[in-house]
C-alpha cells in the first residue's frame, strides 16, 4: 500500500535532542497521502515527540535542537525560510485532553479563519457550519453555537478541536493519543470520524492501543528506543502487513503483547 | 490532660483569629459612630454633593474631594493598567528567565518602597519638571497620577502574571497548532482566558490608588475647588483627613469620620467586585 501513494511529509535523518538528551535518531520516513499513518511503540520512545516534529511544536520547548529535515512537500519543515505559522496552518493538530478555549463553540472555531485573515461573517458562518457538520457535531450543537465549550462533554469537546484544526483547511492532521481521554463511545465516533477524514486529509496518529492502530490505519511505523535509550524508528510499513508479518523481532515481540 | 490541652489550643487560636475580625469590625463601628450623626445633620446628598468645604461655616460638602479622588485614580489607572499589563505579558510570555530573575524582585522591591519615599522623589522630581515643561505650579492632578500609577504597578503587575501563568498550556499549544502568532495566541487566547484575574489585579491596584494618603497630601497642592485641567491642585478624600484631624473637633471632626465613610464604601465597592470577579472564574 505504501509504495503506491504519493507521499505528503518525509524525514530525512531526523534527530531530535533535549539539550544533551538525544531523544530521537535518524528517522527516515515517507508518510503517504491521504491516509491514517499510525506511530505505535512502548511509552518514552519517542512517538509524541516525533509528531511533534512535523508542525515544530517542540519549538517551544527550551533547548531543543534538530538535526536531519522533515519535508511536506517539498518544503523544509527545518529550513531557514520557513514560517512556522503557514506551516502550522498547514498542519494541524488535535491533543491528547481536548482543549477547547474558554469562549463559545462558534468562537473556538472562528478564532482560526480569523486570524488568518478571514473578516467576512458570512463566510465565517459558512466556516463553522462546515466544519461541525464534518465532526458530526452540527446537528448536536447548531442551536447553542454561542455557548461555552467548556459546557459540552469531554467527547464532544474533542471533536470541537478536531472541528477547530479543520477550520484553517490543514492539509494534514496530527491526532496525539487524541481518544486516550475518552470514554468507549467518543473514542468509536472519533474512530469513524478518522476513516471520514482520510479521504481528504493526511492523518498521522500516535495511539497506545494496537487495536486502534489496526482498526483505522494504513500505515503502522513501530517505535522503540535502543540501548542508548534514543528512540528509533523499528519498522514501517503498511498495518496489515506489520501485524500480520513483523520482519522485526521486536515487533513481533511488542504486537505479540511480550513487552511494553 | 492531653484533651485539655487539643482543646485549649483550639480555643487560643480561635480567640487571636478572632482579634483580626473585631479589629475590622471595631473599626467600622468606630467611623460609623463617629461619622453618621453629621451625615444625618446635613444630608447624605449635601454631604456628597456639596461644593464648599468650610468647616468654620459649617458648610460641609465633599463633592471636590470626591472628584479630585477619582480624577487621580483615573490617571493614575491610565498610566498604570496598560504599563502593568504590557509587563506581566513580557514576563510571563517574553522574558528569558534571567531577565525574569531581575524583573520579579526589582516589582517587588518597588511594592516596597515606603509612600513617604515616593512622595518625596515626587515632589523634588516630578512637580518641577511638570511645572517647567507643561506650567503652573506643578502640583497637579498629573502629578499625583504619575507616581500613583507607579505604586500601583506591582499589584497590577504581579497579580496578571500569575493569572497568565495559571492558564494550562494547552491554551497556548492549541492556538499556535491553529497557525496563530506568538501575539495573536497572547491577544486572542491567553488574555481573555486570563481576564477576570487581570481585572481583579487592576481593581486591587486601583484601590489602593483610592486609599493612598501621604503621596498625594505631598504632591496635589490640596486646594478644594473642582479642577478644570490635569494640571490644577486638587484635594482627595484621604488628604482631607489626614491634613484636618490634628486639628479637627466638634462637628469638623465629624465630617472627618464622615469623609472616612464615604472613603470606606468606595474601598469595599472595589474590594468585593475583585473578590466576586476572581470567585465567578472558579466557578
Amino acid at each position: 500500500m505504501a509504495g503506491h501513494r504519493k507521499s505528503k511529509i518525509e524525514t530525512k535523518a531526523l534527530n531530535l535532542y533535549y539539550g544533551d538528551f538525544h531523544a530521537l535518531g535518524d528517522v527516515t520516513a515517507e508518510i503517504p497521502e491521504r491516509a491514517i499513518t499510525a506511530i505505535i511503540g512502548p511509552s518514552g520512545c519517542g512517538k509524541s515527540s516525533l509528531l511533534r516534529l512535523f508542525n515544530r511544536m517542540n519549538d517551544l520547548i527550551p533547548g531543543v535542537r534538530v538535526e536531519g529535515n522533515a519535508f511536506l512537500d517539498a518544503m523544509p519543515i527545518y529550513g531557514k525560510n520557513t514560517d512556522v505559522v503557514q506551516l502550522r496552518k498547514r498542519i494541524g493538530m488535535v491533543f491528547q485532553k481536548p482543549n477547547v478555549f474558554p469562549m463559545s463553540i462558534n468562537e473556538n472555531i472562528v478564532i482560526g479563519p480569523k486570524s488568518h485573515g478571514i473578516k467576512d461573517k458570512a463566510d465565517l458562518n459558512a466556516i463553522t457550519e462546515r466544519c461541525l457538520t464534518q465532526v458530526a457535531l452540527w446537528h448536536e450543537v447548531k442551536d447553542i453555537l454561542r455557548k461555552p465549550a467548556l459546557e459540552l462533554s469531554s467527547g464532544q469537546q474533542q471533536r470541537l478541536c478536531i472541528a477547530r484544526a479543520l477550520s484553517v483547511d490543514p492539509e494534514v492532521i496530527l491526532m496525539d493519543e487524541s481518544c486516550s481521554a475518552l470514554d468507549p463511545e467518543s473514542t468509536m465516533k472519533i474512530e469513524a470520524l478518522m476513516l471520514e477524514l482520510a479521504k481528504q486529509y493526511t492523518i498521522i496518529i500516535v495511539t497506545h492501543n494496537m487495536e486502534q492502530a489496526i482498526r483505522v490505519s494504513d500505515i503502522s511505523a513501530f517505535m522503540m528506543i535502543d540501548d542508548e535509550k534514543i528512540g528509533r524508528l523499528v519498522e514501517f510499513s503498511a498495518t496489515s502487513d506489520m501485524f500480520s508479518n513483523p520482519k522485526d523481532k521486536r515487533t513481533e515481540d511488542y504486537i505479540t503483547g511480550r513487552f511494553g | 490532660m492531653k484533651k485539655f490541652k487539643e482543646k485549649l489550643s483550639g480555643r487560643v487560636f480561635f480567640v487571636l483569629a478572632l482579634s483580626t475580625i473585631s479589629a475590622l469590625v471595631l473599626i467600622t463601628v468606630f467611623i460609623f459612630v463617629n461619622g453618621m450623626p453629621l451625615i444625618a445633620e446635613v444630608g447624605l446628598f449635601n454631604f456628597i454633593f456639596g461644593m464648599s468645604w468650610a468647616p468654620e461655616q459649617g458648610q460641609f460638602g465633599i463633592f471636590p474631594m470626591i472628584v479630585g479622588t477619582v480624577s487621580v485614580t483615573l490617571g493614575a489607572a491610565l498610566l498604570g493598567i496598560p504599563v502593568g499589563i504590557c509587563c506581566s505579558i513580557f514576563m510571563a510570555e517574553f522574558a528569558p528567565a534571567m531577565m525574569k530573575n531581575i524583573f520579579r524582585p526589582a516589582i517587588q522591591l518597588l511594592a516596597g518602597i515606603p509612600s513617604v519615599v515616593y512622595g518625596f522623589w515626587g515632589l523634588i522630581f516630578i512637580v518641577p519638571a511638570i511645572s517647567t515643561h507643561l506650567g503652573g505650579v506643578g502640583m497637579s492632578i498629573l502629578a499625583g497620577s504619575i507616581i500613583l500609577a507607579i505604586m500601583i504597578l506591582p499589584t497590577i503587575i504581579s497579580i496578571s502574571e500569575v493569572s497568565l501563568l495559571a492558564l494550562p498550556r494547552t491554551y497556548k499549544e492549541g492556538a499556535l497548532a491553529l497557525g496563530m502568532t506568538h501575539w495573536q495566541t497572547i491577544r486572542h487566547v491567553q488574555l481573555p482566558a486570563a481576564k477576570s484575574g487581570i481585572v481583579a489585579g487592576v481593581i486591587l491596584g486601583i484601590g489602593r490608588a483610592v486609599g493612598e494618603t501621604m503621596v498625594v497630601i505631598m504632591v496635589l497642592g490640596n486646594s478644594v475647588a473642582l479642577p478644570e485641567s490635569i494640571l490644577d491642585s486638587v484635594r482627595t478624600l484621604t488628604t482631607n483627613i489626614g491634613l484636618e484631624m490634628g486639628y479637627a473637633a466638634g462637628r469638623h471632626r465629624q465630617a472627618l469620620f464622615a469623609t472616612g465613610i464615604v472613603l470606606f464604601v468606595i474601598i469595599m465597592i472595589l474590594n468585593i467586585s475583585a473578590q466576586y470577579i476572581t470567585r465567578k472564574k472558579v466557578k
